[in-house]
């Protein structure tokens, strides 16, 4: 997803600074939720027959379509696991973070 | 494997909702309103009271959401949307979707005197309740939407639940609303076409959507789809519309209709139960299925 709202946290230096209107100024996309993560998918390309099954079903929104085929963005995942579990042909695997 | 040229995908790929959100890993929660959002389109404002969708959308002044949100009261999802609804056809705008987005607590319980206010006045809402099947934000406690048999922190192992979960999708017929339905994250194609069809409807219109909880549940994150498939395959939450509160038609009929036992040992919220209350619980879904084959009759 390109980004429509600003990408970096919002901090406000004074009270002054905080709009009238409660409104949201900027995105979620700061917040790096792949430090949550303790098994990483990893894909292996030779075996997805491109059924969109892991990006349709990923709560994060992890799994972005590059060149017709699935690639997980490490910056968000959870390693919820779904997307291996799902996956038909099981070209997933949840292998163990390197930290 | 030959190789395709396209992905398939049975979905649109434009995102109202990013990543960064602060849901759970594995929660269903998130994955409905990813879908409700990609058949609602831009033009669509949500009123959320307290729940865990509160929480997860960010702290202010930061949105995972691409649409305007207001955070209102937790008995107040209903009456928000009328009202929001009628302020913006007060200043001319008659396009945008209003949507009220409940959790179970905030829709069976707390906020149904709301919920039956609008629709008995027939406002021109869309009121979506995702059922995680207890009050999660706050820790587990149990609603009129847990089910009979489960643990939560107010109904702990040795006095679990003991009373059914609450027809609410019969009592929105009971007020002749003109279209309800439930749904089910695991069938994203099924839910994305209700909410595009609730789009198209005017008046009030209700929207069941079943999402599995693996903090809640005690259940593996991994298996939340599964989950929601297994409730779908063991007709313990079938997946049907409602118009006018008369006309039923049930979405999916299983083939093979499934015991319930599987799904229950995949949640930890049920280890204590024993094979007769497990079989209780069958003759339960056994007795509710009958009931709404019946109703969604061909007359
Ligand atoms: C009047 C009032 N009572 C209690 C609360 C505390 N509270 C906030 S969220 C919540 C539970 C919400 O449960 P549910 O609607 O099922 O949504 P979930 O958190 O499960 O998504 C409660 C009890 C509140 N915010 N307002
Ligand atoms: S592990 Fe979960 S969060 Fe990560 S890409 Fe797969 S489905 Fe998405
Ligand atoms: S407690 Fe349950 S519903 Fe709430 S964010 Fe976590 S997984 Fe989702
Ligand atoms: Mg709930």
């Amino acid at each position: 997803m390109k980004p429509k709202k600003k990408v970096e946290k919002i901090v406000f230096q004074s009270e002054k600074d905080v709009p009238l209107m409660p409104m949201s100024l900027g995105s979620m996309l700061y917040n790096k939720t792949g430090s949550w993560r303790n098994i990483r998918p990893e894909i292996d390309l030779a075996g997805c027959i491109q059924c969109g099954i892991c990006w349709k079903f990923c709560p994060d929104i992890s799994i972005e379509i590059e060149n017709e085929f699935p690639v997980v963005n490490y910056d968000y995942c959870k390693g919820c696991g779904i997307c291996a579990e799902e996956c038909p042909t099981k070209c997933i695997a949840m292998v163990e973070e390197r930290k | 494997m030959k190789k395709e040229k396209t992905m398939k995908l049975s979905l649109p790929t434009e995102e109202l909702m990013g990543s960064g959100h602060l849901a759970c890993q594995g929660c269903a929660a998130t994955l409905a309103m990813r879908y409700v959002l990609k058949a609602l389109g831009q033009k669509t404002a949500l009123c959320i009271p307290a729940c865990c969708w509160s929480v997860i959308d960010g702290p202010f002044p930061h949105s995972s959401l691409g649409v305007p949100i207001f955070h209102c009261a937790f008995e107040t999802a209903a009456s928000s949307a009328s009202g929001l609804k009628a302020g913006l056809e007060m200043v001319g705008d008659m396009e945008t979707t209003v949507v009220a987005w409940a959790g179970d607590g905030g829709t069976f319980d707390i906020g149904i005197q709301a919920l039956s206010g609008a629709a008995e006045r027939n406002d021109d809402i869309i009121y979506i309740c995702y059922d995680n099947e207890a009050y999660m934000n706050t820790g587990i406690q149990r609603s009129s939407a847990t089910p009979y048999g489960a643990w939560t922190t107010t109904t702990p192992v040795k006095h679990f639940k003991n009373r059914p979960k609450k027809d609410i999708d019969a009592i929105m017929a009971a007020h002749r609303i003109p279209y309800q339905a439930t749904a089910n994250t695991s069938y994203p194609e099924d839910l994305f076409k209700k909410a595009k069809k609730a789009k198209e409807i005017k008046g009030t219109r209700f929207l069941h959507i079943y999402t599995p909880c693996p903090t809640g549940w005690k259940s593996r994150p991994e298996d939340t789809v599964k989950l929601g498939r297994m409730a779908v395959q063991n007709c313990i939450f079938p997946l049907y519309e409602v118009e006018n509160g008369e006309k039923y038609t049930l979405n999916i009929k299983p083939r093979e209709k499934k015991p319930v036992n599987d799904y229950f040992r995949l949640q930890g919220r049920f280890r204590h139960l024993k094979e007769e209350h497990l079989k209780f619980i069958q003759a339960e879904v056994d007795h509710s299925w009958e009931r709404l084959l019946k109703l969604a009759e061909p007359k």
